[in-house]
């Protein structure tokens, strides 16, 4: 096979972005858990918190440095590899980027500088504010990136100037309360949660159960296990309700996206929702199939008899909308079709990882209830399993909801055939692939290998001349109380 | 003053931030084996930075963001354009990174010292490269009448643009020494300001062969103006060096960086990008931007949160402003598992 840049842009996209996407909703969710122990630290004084703070704060760490030096490439790479992309909607989209920088970048790296090495610095409760601080910047980033995606599946207040040939914004305000943006935010950021907690949940039901020594440790270990796992719950719960409504949006602004998601070829009214097909190899056929009656009538519409249009109906409305297709020499298996198969699972695996993670903290909650300690090998099992069910979610979430605007860059106005850079040779971009991809793989080793070791080494013990100091400690021949 | 002007002076004081700050923490690392004979010296070396380096690469980021949103043109073009020296660069900021959070994550020499090559190379990559970036930015590079860079890898490797690296190495290496003069005590500091002295004296003769260079070139009156003032500026942080004044030297190579890059701008001012070729289109701040409407949301933004984060970041380095040495640092952290 001969690959073009084009190819090799769009692996490199692909694997760059998921691997940063790794490490963002952990970041996401554990900055919160962590600030939230740290709050009920300063408040109650009780040292469980302070060590589950500390704990937690360490392997939130090793996550976060990573997630960090990847998001550079994600702000460099559109201008490297999708010059013509950033040339066409860069009036629109370099915005929301740059405010993102601006809000979200500094006040992270600023405050968890302070907040790493600010123990005997600052006062207690400024110290914890940091750390809340972080916190935001890590939402305010979700914000703004998710807009500026958000432009790409539903552009919308901009107008196309035949002159310069780009997309020009007209207003602001429409860009930032995009309707595709109002329900993927809190989608996007309810998962992260659902993310940040299940890790916390595994991590701690291990120790509680496997490494507990004492009672003190055992009572630590069961609070950070309960709040997190309903931390699950509740976001899940969230994820689930965000997720119906981004159901409904998606139907009106990108129905061919819905209806790849159901492998949809023929308009049903009602529509069922297959749980699981075995089709032909491009998905067009179906030989078999578990399916529940309206359920996509009712995802897509609201209304349990509600029409959904099918891809052919879609194919030939866009044909006709949008002239040939320019995708089309590239995009199989149709005009104005993404790779059926992947969404049709894609969209599957994302709902259904989810929900299992949602399941698996009902059954730790339940399990753990009035202080009792489970021992059963089928439940720690699944919740060894479950930090990587909400994980793997947010994967085929972003792969589903990026490949189902295919052919399209940005929805409409401009494929993402014509987004690559015209001037990067394909030598270039495979020598660019191969050093992101191998270097990626390494750091991936080593991450996991710290993160599984400090996370089985547990939370230390805190003796009373560790204790932070209430007030900053001006001695100045005091050791650093911490340092790299 | 024209949106486009502001946003392109905009732009340079993002850049001028970075190099300040970031020029510091890129020399610390570049001096980590040479200062940094001790394990603890080189931890004393790392913890200088370790609160702030974070912060001074967003201001890399921002200005990327900011470029790619008030000059769309001029980030497509760059970015594409540089693409395998900027390859270098980001994996040099991705391993230097990582370096510094994951160093003493375990207590092992082999270890620490992998991750000090990382903070070595990762710091003199794109201390080096930024130069040449900037030198073949001034210089103008083969860019098509699509606006497209037509020039390859090998053209960037030319005598002015690899002086322009040449001088933001040595300037960066100077600038660490002086930071670390004024961050520690002890034998460090001692050793610190012997080098900056040593390699101030070679910062100061690439640097005016460099400047001379692009004024000749491309300079203006107002050019010549900031590169005299930097000029002037390096020399007195020099002789501050001298004179044992700590803060005073760090105020001298901080504003000498600051003037040049600001001088750079000025010389390549209306231009953004300058094309090389004979029928191609050169970027400038007109053909480049963005539209009015889009630079002043942008310019309310700026507006609004700049004084904030400058603000906030001024605080942190007032927090951290203890000096430290080697009595200051506590034993390494046990490593919980097995290697």
């Amino acid at each position: 096979m001969d690959l073009d840049t084009l190819d090799i842009a769009r692996w490199q996209f692909a694997i760059t972005t998921v691997y940063h996407f790794m490490f963002v909703p952990i970041t996401i969710g554990l900055s919160a858990l962590v600030a939230g122990y740290e709050t009920a630290w300063v408040r109650t004084r009780n040292r469980q918190w302070l060590r589950l703070t500390r704990f937690f704060g360490k392997l939130f760490l090793i996550n976060f440095a990573i997630g960090v030096v990847t998001g550079i490439v994600q702000e460099f790479q559109f201008g490297m590899n999708w010059s013509d992309y950033s040339r066409f909607v860069g009036d629109v989209f370099g915005a929301p980027l740059a405010i993102e920088g601006l809000l979200a970048f500094f006040l992270e790296s600023t405050f968890l500088g302070l907040w790493i090495f600010g123990w005997d610095r600052l006062p207690a409760r400024l110290h914890a504010a940091c750390m809340w601080l972080v916190h935001l910047g890590t939402l305010f980033s979700a914000y703004f990136i998710l807009a500026a995606n958000s432009f790409m599946q539903n552009p919308v207040g901009y107008r196309y100037d035949p002159e310069s040939g780009r997309a020009e914004m007209t207003d602001f305000a429409a860009v930032m309360f995009n309707k595709v943006q109002l329900v993927t935010f809190p989608h996007t950021v309810l998962a992260a949660y659902m993310t940040g907690a299940a890790f916390v949940v595994g991590v701690a039901f291990w120790q509680l159960v496997r490494k507990a020594r004492d009672e003190e440790d055992r009572s630590m270990y069961r609070s950070a296990v309960r709040s997190a796992a309903m931390v699950v719950l509740v976001a899940g719960i969230g994820v689930t309700v965000s997720g119906d409504f981004q159901g409904k949006v998606m139907t009106e602004v990108q129905p061919m996206k819905m209806a790849a998601a159901e492998a949809l070829y023929e308009t049903e009214q009602p529509a069922d929702f297959s749980v699981f097909t075995v089709g032909s190899l491009d998905g067009s056929e179906e030989r078999f199939a578990i399916k529940v009656p309206r359920l996509l009538s009712f995802l897509a519409t609201g209304d349990a008899g509600g029409e959904v249009v099918g891809i052919d109906d879609l194919r030939e409305q866009y044909a006709e909308e949008y002239g040939s297709d320019p995708g089309a020499a590239y995009y199989s298996p149709g005009d104005y079709t993404p790779v059926i198969p992947l969404t049709y699972w894609t969209f599957r695996l994302m709902m259904g990882l989810g929900m299992a993670a949602a399941a698996v903290a009902v059954w730790v909650l339940w399990a753990t209830r009035r202080g009792r300690t489970p021992r059963g090998r089928w439940l720690l099992a699944s919740v060894l399993a479950l930090p990587f069910l909400p994980l793997f979610a947010n994967s085929f979430g972003w792969i589903f909801t990026e490949m189902g605007r295919q052919p399209w860059a940005v929805f409409g106005l401009m494929t993402t055939q014509n987004a690559v850079s015209p001037s990067v040779s394909p030598t270039e971009a495979l020598i660019s692939l191969v050093v992101l991809t191998l270097l990626y793989g390494v750091l991936a080793v080593v991450e996991v290998k710290l993160l599984l070791g400090y996370a089985r080494h547990g939370a230390d013990k805190v003796d009373d001349d560790d204790l932070p100091p209430e007030r900053p400690d001006h001695d100045p021949d005091r050791p650093l109380a911490f340092a790299y | 003053m024209e949106l486009t002007t502001v946003w392109f002076s905009l732009i340079a004081v993002l850049w001028i931030g970075y190099f300040v700050l970031e020029g510091f923490d890129f020399g610390v690392g570049m001096l980590l084996p040479l200062i940094g004979r001790t394990e603890d010296e080189r931890r004393v070396l790392i913890n200088t930075i370790g609160p702030v380096w974070d912060g001074n690469e967003v201001w890399l980021l921002v200005a990327g963001g900011a470029t790619f949103a008030a000059f769309p043109e001029w980030y497509a073009t760059l970015f594409s354009g540089f693409y395998l020296p900027l390859l270098l660069i980001l994996v040099a900021l991705i391993v230097r990174g990582l370096a510094f959070e994951y160093r003493h994550k375990r207590d092992d020499a082999t270890w620490r010292a992998r991750w000090d090559l990382a903070i070595i190379v990762g710091s003199a990559v794109p201390a080096v490269l930024w130069g040449v970036a900037f030198g073949n930015i001034l210089r103008g590079v083969p860019i098509d009448s699509d606006l497209e860079y037509a020039g390859g890898f090998f053209n960037l490797l030319n005598p002015y643009a690899l002086l322009g690296g040449a001088t933001t190495l040595m300037l960066f290496l100077t600038h660490g020494a002086v930071f670390i003069s004024l961050k520690t005590s002890g034998r460090v500091r001692e050793h610190a300001r012997d080098l900056a002295t040593k390699l101030g004296v070679g910062a100061a003769l690439v640097t005016v062969v460099f400047l001379g260079w692009t004024q000749l070139d491309t300079g203006t009156v107002p050019s010549a103006l900031a590169f005299a003032a930097a000029a002037v500026a390096l020399v007195l942080g020099l002789l501050a060096v001298l004179a044992g004044r700590d803060g005073w030297s760090f105020v001298g190579t901080f504003l000498a960086i600051g003037l040049g890059v600001a001088g750079l701008f000025l010389a390549l001012f209306p231009d953004v990008m300058p094309t090389s070729l004979a029928g191609g289109t050169g970027l400038t701040t007109t053909n480049a931007a963005a539209t009015a409407y889009t630079l002043k949301i942008m310019t309310v933004v700026a507006v609004l949160f700049t004084p904030l984060v400058l603000a906030y970041q001024a605080w942190t380095y007032w927090v951290f402003r203890r000096r430290i040495s080697v009595d200051h640092i506590p034993a390494p952290l046990p490593t919980p598992f097995a290697p």
